[in-house]
């Protein structure tokens, strides 16, 4: 079992909160809108062959909100510059929901931070068809329920959120809600330009969707494959906007082949 | 002491099944909306604030909510401008416009100085952070509400007062050009009270800047506490609270008899009530609130502190109820409601002589140096809202202006907030009275 670890990194006039856990080549996590669930069985497996880099985005609790952050840009900005000052680049990212949007805003201002991209479930570009759920018109607690297509079968989700809910956890998931607001209300977590910004960006890219995923369409998938040229796709069936949890084996599969390759 | 009449200006046509279906009054379609019901009434209420001038009133109070029909003062703005035209006397009081959610500073700033301009300086303007459902229909970032809030209202402020033309580029606004050519009538600007449902951090915000704080029927003791603090406030900026910088907002509903006055009470609980004003999805949108708020509110899920129902934060966190929609069950609990909120001097129903010791009890405890009714809501008769409005007037605001003589609650007009200056480390005067709360048997 891997114990992971939480310090403060300073850098680039911040101070952010990480979470660090196995060996090997360094991975980068980033997180999804609600917040950093813990360290999982994905996480756990994948930690047996590389070293894995969550930072904890500002705001979301454990690292403190930065004021002048206040796009997906500049926050994705930041990380780069992070980056950047302790000589992380080239490093393979894995991009969850929101993160996924961070990290493709990443990708786009600079094409060599990242040697392989994998977005999941990316937010980011306005979908070609559909619409990304208004996660914010929605109570906590229903917006949880439909990050995962069928929660009640979903063990590892009923683990992390099936309890009742603490105050603890009602303050981190608003404190979470609060900062995804602050950067992503309007445009609704998208930016418009950013298709047009990764056009040419060659970073050997995978986009995975879960095929019953009720947060992010598969229209976005579409819309990152037209701004990405190259661009490969692995659809999880009957997965929904939390293919990690849902279907952790098959998700870690698919994940070591595009690392690997 | 300064008496106001003030309604939410119900739509009064809508099937109360629909609201309960919906859980609330916000995002009811408005495939149910009938434009010519609708235009009736924006006569028959225009025409009620001018009778509220006839009878006697010191104020109207007005208001606006977006996309909801509980309040069909969408811009409340256009109705001010009527009045001020139509009435000669009575003072008009905006409580208030949504700074954060109009997210136009200038424009508003233009705005209201022609509704002083028109009323030759009877204008009172007061401003919200807007509810939480209103942040959906503008589309306002909650997350900034009160950043906003701040800055707008600061700006406003400067545009009516600094002369122009300047530049201004602050955080969420920019304006090349600022030089506004409707100032406000009155000098340097008009006076602001602040509505509110508790948040300390508002209350906080009002006693720094002298504005009078308008608790909007909010739970007596609590309020008690606020009052407290906005002294204590007070005191660290070098002033002694008191009456004039205090009101309450209740609702009250008057009849020839009890048994009418109860029946045509039943209207403040009509769909649900305020209570039902969004269903909790919109009442909290994310940053809506603050963090110190979150946590009492996630803490304490039995309580209605800061306006929001503990029944909200629960379905926010675990999901409703189960059994939600037994129309006959939920009638019968917002009747209970009704009359557990007369025990406890949340609503006030009756004769004028059953309703005259509740009020004096409540200015007495609170002590405030204005006063306003909330008339009632609901699908009521025009008939039965003017003899409510008639017999408040005639019978009960001669008592009231009486007690407030008696008892020394001087208002804004009477006393400037902030006048009273208090040596630095001195010790404040009392702002309430708790003596009479143990008489209501309110702890």
């Amino acid at each position: 079992m891997t114990t992971p670890t939480e310090n403060n990194v300073r850098a680039a006039g911040a101070e952010i909160a990480v979470i660090r856990g196995g060996t090997g080549k360094p991975l980068l996590i980033l997180h999804d809108e609600l917040g950093y669930p813990g360290w999982l069985s994905w996480n756990e497996r994948l930690a047996q062959e590389r070293a894995l880099v969550i930072p904890l985005q500002p705001g979301f609790g454990r690292t403190e909100r930065i004021d002048w952050i206040r796009s997906y840009r500049d926050l994705a900005g930041l990380y780069s510059q992070i980056i950047r000052e302790l000589g992380a680049a080239p490093i393979d990212v894995i991009g969850f929901s929101a993160g996924g949007f961070i990290a493709a805003e990443m990708a786009a201002a600079d094409p060599r931070i990242f040697s392989r991209m994998l977005l999941v479930a990316p937010m980011g570009i306005k979908p070609v068809d559909g619409e990304i759920l208004d996660i914010f018109a929605v109570t906590v607690r229903n917006h949880l329920l439909a990050t995962v297509a069928d929660p009640a079968n979903t063990p590892e989700f009923m683990e992390v959120f099936g309890a009742r809910m603490t105050p603890e956890q009602f303050e981190a998931f608003e404190d979470a809600r609060s900062e995804t607001a602050r950067l992503g209300w309007e445009p609704f977590m998208h930016n418009p330009s950013l298709p047009y910004l990764l056009r040419g960006v060659q970073i050997p890219t995978l986009l995975m969707w879960g095929t019953r995923d009720r947060i992010v369409p598969r229209g976005c998938i579409d819309a990152y494959r037209a701004a990405l040229e190259g661009a490969q796709v692995a659809l999880l069936e009957g997965a929904g906007h939390r293919p990690e949890m849902e279907n952790p084996a098959e998700f870690d599969r698919v994940v070591r082949k595009f690392l690997a390759a | 002491m300064q008496v106001g009449y003030f309604t939410e200006r119900p739509y009064r046509w809508l099937p109360e099944e629909e609201i309960l279906k919906n859980g609330g009054f916000f995002a009811v379609s408005n495939k149910l909306y009938d434009r010519e019901k609708a235009a009736d009434d924006y006569h028959y209420y225009l025409d009620e604030n001018c009778y509220a001038e006839e009878l006697g009133f010191d104020a109207v109070a007005l208001n606006e909510h977006h996309g909801n029909p509980i309040c069909m003062g969408s811009v409340m703005n256009v109705e001010a401008a009527v009045l001020a035209y139509r009435t000669k006397r009575v003072r008009l009081v905006l409580i208030g416009n949504p700074l954060p959610v109009i997210k136009h500073p200038l424009r508003m700033a233009e705005e209201l100085a022609e509704i002083d301009l028109i009323s030759r300086g009877r204008l009172v303007t007061g401003w919200v952070r807007g509810a939480g459902s209103e942040q959906f229909f503008n589309n306002a970032n909650p997350a900034y509400n009160r950043e906003m809030f701040n800055e707008a209202h600061d700006f406003i402020v400067q545009a009516w007062t600094r002369p122009g033309p300047w530049r201004y580029e602050g955080k969420h606004f920019h304006y090349r050009h600022v030089n506004p050519w409707a100032l406000p009538y009155q000098k340097p600007h008009p006076p602001m009270w602040i509505p509110g449902t508790l948040s300390p951090e508002t209350v906080q915000w009002c006693a720094e800047h002298r504005y009078p704080y308008i608790g909007l029927g909010t739970p007596l003791v609590p309020t008690c506490d606020l009052w407290d603090f906005y002294a204590d406030e007070a005191a660290k900026h070098g002033y002694q609270a008191g009456p004039e910088n205090f009101g309450y907002m209740i609702a009250t509903a008057l009849a020839e008899t009890e048994e009418k006055a109860q029946t045509i009470a039943e209207g403040f609980v009509y769909g649900g009530g305020q209570n039902a004003f969004s269903a909790p999805q919109y009442t909290m949108p994310p940053g809506y609130n603050s963090k110190a708020a979150i946590r009492i509110l996630a803490k304490q899920q039995t309580s209605a502190w800061l306006g929001i129902s503990g029944e909200k934060v629960r379905e926010q966190m675990h999901g409703p109820d189960a059994g939600a929609l037994d129309y006959a069950e939920i009638r019968r609990k917002l009747h209970a409601a009704l009359l557990r909120g007369q025990q406890n001097m949340q609503v006030i129903v009756g004769t004028p002589q059953t309703v005259i010791p509740k009020i004096k009890t409540i200015m007495s405890v609170l002590r405030i140096g204005i006063f306003v009714i909330l008339s009632i809501q609901g699908p009521v008769a025009d008939d039965d809202r003017r003899t409510s409005m008639r017999l408040f007037a005639h019978d009960v605001i001669p008592a009231l202006k009486a007690h407030a003589k008696e008892i020394g609650l001087l208002d804004p007009f009477e006393r400037a907030p902030g006048s009273v200056k208090l040596a630095p480390g001195a010790k404040r005067a009392p702002v309430v009275d708790r003596e009479w709360l143990k008489e209501l048997g309110l702890k």
